[in-house]
Order: C-alpha cells, then sequence, then structure tokens
C-alpha cells in the first residue's frame, strides 16, 4: 500500500475512535467518573441503527440521528437514576457499577437479538470508490474523515467560543471553584453525559464498518478507548482528536505491517507516553 | 497484660486470631467430603481466592487501584508452564517459588516504575504492562505456544509423595488449600505488622504520611512486590492443577473478574476475598448452568445493586447487620 492510502485508512478509524472517545474524555474530565460503560452505549447505538433500518426501513443517515437522540435520552435517563448517586463514591465502586452496567447491556444485546455480529447496510452513495484526482479510494472512508473533521471544528468551536463551553472547561479546571461562580455543574455534567453519549452511538454505527458490532464490542475496545482519553488528557476535545488520530494510524499501519502481535506497540507507546507525561499529550501540567 | 485504655486494648487483642476465623477452612475441609464431585470447580474456586487476596494488599490495603493484576498470574502460570514444557522443570513446589520469584520480579520493576503515578493514569499503566504482557506471550509462539498456549502437562508427585489426579482433582484441591493457608497467614501477618499498618495510612492520608516521614514509595513498590509474587502463585498453581496455560491467564476479563470478586466480597478486609469469590464463582456457576445464554445479566444486576446499596460488598453487609442488632440490644 502507499503511504497516501495508509493515512486515508487510519485517519477513518482515528475519526471512528475520536467520536466515541470524546464524550468519554469530558465526562471524566468533569466528575472524575469512572465510566468504564461507556462503549455500551457505542454499541448500543448500533444496534439502534441496525433495528431501525432493517424494520422500520429507515435509512443510514435518520437512522443515525435516531441513535443519537435515542442513546442520548436513555442515557440521561441512567445519569439520572443511577450515575447520579455514585458521584461521591470510591472509585473502586464505579468501576464495579459501570462493569455491571456492560454485562447488563451485553447480555440484553445477546438475549434480544442474537449474539452474531451485525451488519450495517452503507447506502449506495456511501459504497464504491471516489475519484480524488491523484487518486482513487474508498468513498466510506473519505466520507467518515470529512464527517470527523466537521465535527471537530464544531465541538472546538462549542468548547472555545460559547459561553456554555467556557463552563465545561472552567469546571474541568476546578469543579469547586466553578461552582462557588455559580455554575450549575451537575447540570452541566448531565448535559455533556446525554451528547457524549449520544455521539457515542453515533460512532458506534459509524465505526460498524471497521471495529464490527457484537455484543462484545464494549469491552473489547474499552482498551482503546482509555487509552484515547489517557494520552489525549482528561477534559480536552483537541486532545483526543489527536490521540484519536495517533491511535488509528498507528493501529492501521501495525495490522498491515505486523498483523500478529502488533498492537504491543501502541501499549508501549502509551506505557512510555504516560510516565513521560502522566496527564496525556495535551492534560494540564502540575500534580 | 491489659492495656490501661479500653481503645487501646482493642487495638492490641485485634490481630489475635478469633474462634470464627477457623470457619472457612472447616468448610473447605468439609466441602472435600460433601461434594467429591465438584473438586475440580473447587480447586479453581481456592485459586481465585489466593488471586483476589494478593489483591486486596494493593487494592484493599495500599489503595492502589490497578486494572492489570492479571499480571502477575499469568506470569506465574506461564513460569510454571514454561519450566515444565522447555526445561522439564516439573517438580511442583519449587516451580511455585520460581512462580513467586518471575512474578515478583516483574510486579518490582514495574512497581517502581509506575507507582509515582495515580488515579487514570496508574489505571492505564497497569493496564498497558498486562497488554503488554499478553502480547509478548501471544507474539513468542516458540516458548509459551502462542494463542494455543502449552497444552498438556504434567507435573512430579507433590512432594514425591502425592500424585495430581487429572480426573477428580482430589489431590490439587488439598494441595493448593495448604498453599492458600500457608499465604494466608502470611498475609494476615503483614497486614496487622507495622508495615500493614502504614500502607493503611498511605491508604487513607497520604499528605500525612509523607508528612511523618514515611518511605511512602518504598512501602508501596514493596506491598505490590509482595503481591504480585503471591498473585504468580495462584497463576502457578492454576498452571499445575489443570495442566495447561493459555493467553486467557494475561487478559484483561481475567483482571477485571478478579477486582469484581473482591469489591463485591469487600477489600480491606482479610476475608473479602473468600466472601466474593464463593459468592461470584457459585452464582456465575448456577446462573451459567440455567441460563446458558443470560448469565451475565444476573451477574450484571447483581453488581450494579451491590455498587448502589452495598458499598462495602457483602462483608459489609455483614457488618452493617452486626452492629444493628448489637446496637438494638444495648439501646
Amino acid at each position: 500500500m502507499d503511504p497516501a492510502s495508509i493515512l486515508l485508512g487510519g485517519f477513518a478509524s482515528g475519526m471512528v475512535l475520536f467520536i466515541v472517545s470524546v464524550g468519554l474524555s469530558v465526562t471524566m474530565g468533569l466528575m472524575g467518573f469512572v465510566n468504564l460503560a461507556h462503549g455500551g452505549f457505542a454499541m448500543l447505538g448500533g444496534y439502534v441503527i441496525v433495528l431501525a433500518m432493517k424494520h422500520w426501513g429507515l435509512s443510514f443517515v435518520p437512522a443515525l440521528a435516531l441513535a443519537f437522540f435515542a442513546i442520548a435520552a436513555f442515557s440521561v435517563v441512567l445519569e439520572r437514576l443511577l450515575y447520579s448517586r455514585l458521584y461521591r463514591a470510591q472509585e473502586l465502586d464505579q468501576v464495579l457499577f459501570t462493569i455491571g452496567l456492560v454485562f447488563v447491556m451485553t447480555a440484553a444485546v445477546t438475549l434480544g437479538v442474537g449474539p452474531e455480529t451485525q451488519v450495517i447496510r452503507l447506502p449506495d452513495w456511501l459504497r464504491g470508490q471516489t475519484d480524488l484526482g491523484f487518486m482513487t479510494y474508498r468513498t466510506y472512508s473519505l466520507a467518515l474523515i470529512v464527517a470527523g473533521t466537521l465535527l471537530v471544528i464544531a465541538l472546538w468551536l462549542g468548547f472555545e467560543r460559547t459561553r456554555y463551553g467556557a463552563r465545561i472547561r472552567a469546571a474541568v479546571d476546578n469543579r469547586r471553584m466553578a461552582q462557588s461562580l455559580g455554575i450549575d455543574v451537575g447540570r452541566l455534567f448531565t448535559v455533556a453525559f446525554a451528547l457524549g453519549s449520544g455521539l457515542a452511538a453515533v460512532g458506534g454505527g459509524l465505526g460498524a464498518e471497521i471495529l464490527g458490532l457484537d455484543p462484545n464490542y464494549p469491552l473489547r475496545y474499552l482498551v482503546y478507548f482509555l487509552i484515547v482519553v489517557a494520552v489525549g488528557g482528561l477534559g480536552k476535545v483537541t486532545g483526543v482528536f489527536f490521540a484519536a488520530i495517533l491511535i488509528g494510524v498507528l493501529d492501521f499501519v501495525l495490522k498491515i505491517y505486523f498483523p500478529k502481535g502488533g498492537t504491543i506497540f501502541i501499549y508501549a507507546l502509551t506505557l512510555i507516553l504516560l510516565l513521560a507525561r502522566p496527564h496525556g499529550l495535551f492534560g494540564k501540567r502540575g500534580t | 497484660m491489659d492495656a490501661p485504655h479500653t481503645a487501646a486494648g482493642q487495638l492490641a487483642r485485634r490481630h489475635r486470631f478469633q474462634w470464627w476465623e477457623l470457619l472457612p477452612w472447616i468448610a473447605a475441609i468439609a466441602a472435600f467430603f460433601a461434594f467429591p464431585t465438584y473438586l475440580a470447580f473447587g480447586t479453581q474456586l481456592l485459586i481465585v481466592i489466593l488471586f483476589a487476596l494478593s489483591l486486596d494488599l494493593v487494592l484493599g490495603y495500599a489503595g492502589i487501584v490497578t486494572l492489570g493484576h492479571a499480571a502477575f498470574f499469568g506470569a506465574g502460570a506461564y513460569t510454571v508452564g514454561m519450566l515444565a514444557s522447555q526445561l522439564g522443570w516439573n517438580e511442583p513446589l519449587s516451580g511455585l517459588l520460581a512462580a513467586a520469584a518471575v512474578a515478583g520480579l516483574i510486579g518490582f520493576v514495574s512497581g517502581l516504575v509506575l507507582l509515582r503515578t495515580h488515579g487514570l493514569t496508574l489505571l492505564m499503566l497497569t493496564l498497558c504492562t498486562m497488554a503488554l504482557l499478553e502480547q509478548a506471550a501471544n507474539m513468542g509462539a516458540h516458548w509459551t505456544g502462542g494463542f494455543d498456549g502449552i497444552p498438556g502437562l504434567s507435573f512430579d508427585k507433590i512432594l514425591g509423595l502425592f500424585s495430581f489426579d487429572v480426573l477428580y482433582f482430589r489431590s490439587q484441591y488439598l494441595y493448593v488449600l495448604a498453599v492458600l493457608l500457608l499465604c494466608f497467614v502470611a498475609v494476615r501477618m503483614l497486614v496487622y505488622s507495622s508495615f500493614g499498618q502504614s500502607l493503611t495510612g498511605v491508604r487513607e492520608n497520604l499528605l500525612r504520611m509523607h508528612a511523618v516521614g514515611a518511605p511512602v514509595r518504598a512501602r508501596l513498590v514493596a506491598v505490590y512486590t509482595i503481591s504480585a509474587a503471591l498473585a504468580g502463585v495462584a497463576g502457578g498453581l492454576f498452571t499445575q492443577a489443570t495442566g495447561y496455560v493459555n493467553l486467557s491467564v494475561l487478559g484483561l476479563e481475567r483482571a477485571a473478574g478478579v477486582m469484581i470478586i473482591l469489591i463485591l466480597g469487600g477489600y480491606g478486609r482479610l476475608y473479602g476475598a473468600f466472601v466474593g469469590a464463593v459468592a461470584y464463582m457459585v452464582l456465575e456457576h448456577m446462573l451459567a448452568k440455567a441460563y446458558p445464554t443470560a448469565w451475565q445479566l444476573g451477574i450484571g444486576v447483581t453488581l450494579i445493586l451491590v455498587a448502589l446499596y452495598a458499598r462495602n460488598g457483602i462483608i459489609g453487609i455483614g457488618e452493617a447487620l452486626l452492629r444493628r442488632l448489637r446496637g438494638g440490644g444495648q439501646a
């Protein structure tokens, strides 16, 4: 493969990693909540899309929108009913709770839909190859790159240029100070949580082509999502973006050149990186 | 003999053996005679207890949140497996010592490097260490058998007397029980020693421990090494008892599983590992038998309920009930 195709393929999978992980980064940065069930929302989103397309005859893009709103709403219910009780709990109880949630989601999907891998049928205009002038490449990967780029720009503007984004950044940096200034961090968190889960759902659907979609999805990719968040830095949208692209490209290259056990380099790199910069590439310095 | 102060007296007495501490061991021996067809399961249960006990040292007592403890279990398991398959070193007890030494060494080296961090960073670093070992075992197929592992291992008689019982696991069960007892006594002594007390101090108030001049990092590295060695022994026992080793000993599922077991039972308590392992594995076993496709649902709901309503695990529920009974009697 020539370098340009490798780069494009890596960018496409990096975009998927970004769309799924960005919510996790913000919610972990805001509340310090260890949410190991985040990949579960991505998986559920993928299944919403599959079922909506199969049974209701929805086409791909409306199904994506449906998944976003359905999972965002569902996550708010979970957040208000269950997550909110554990904000002041020990990290370990949060881990136990979210792993339990993953088990329930996995079992529910296995029982309701079945254990087999699901395929999302792409619309015709997303299939095949596109001529870029200097080369042709898979249309879907190019669409992923465009969609991911637009999303990161939108999120960046939302974070850096709106009052709401400023509040979130303030709360990530210093929750108590933000609260004393009258920012309702709880409400902020609920909204961020819903948005993040909805995006994860979209990412689950968009990425089914690359990551697959089956009941073991949340646990299988948990480590990848966590690596992206830890390398990018908590609560940093641009950090998560660059980390996701980095990991995506690296993973793509390694899968081609070292199909057996190439991921060892990703783990080693993460290890070295986190030892050198415990708060990630773009996280805050200091304690 | 009595301390002048009641509180001091209680503190001085609390390391003494209580009568009820014999109960788990009596139950284990009773189970040996009561369920002769379940001894393979019982052996696995005892191995998991030892593994969870080793995790309790770092997670419960020293407050080191790790998601990669299976690294040491796997290191021990592969040490025993590779010694047997490559060098023909089939003697079980020295095999366990080798497993403890290798796992302890890995624990010491990684602890030196990793224990400067905490929170998410530490979680990720332990996870990556484990994943590195897993991938190394996957790639070094010449020594480790790669994805398929090393099957069909056989070991010499234990102490030259008892041969491994492939069919009924009788000698394995007793052998593992004996090793567990030895390790448990060691852990119990460690926890109640001044070393163990200083670990609790680090967990509860890191700043103050630094302020009083306690060698915090050295203590953490020491307990991490000891715990790794114990996990290595558990892994070595796994290989010896089952006669095979494969990549499952190093995976995230095993690491998360033992963590769940410990939290379910109650961490930072000596018997949390016992209660958690019995509760989790029996529940899993029964659910998997009754609902082969949906057993995860029951486990998941249990974990959520425990996290929401029983923060200190099953032992915590028991303690709360006891307190209420006693408090109700006096007031």
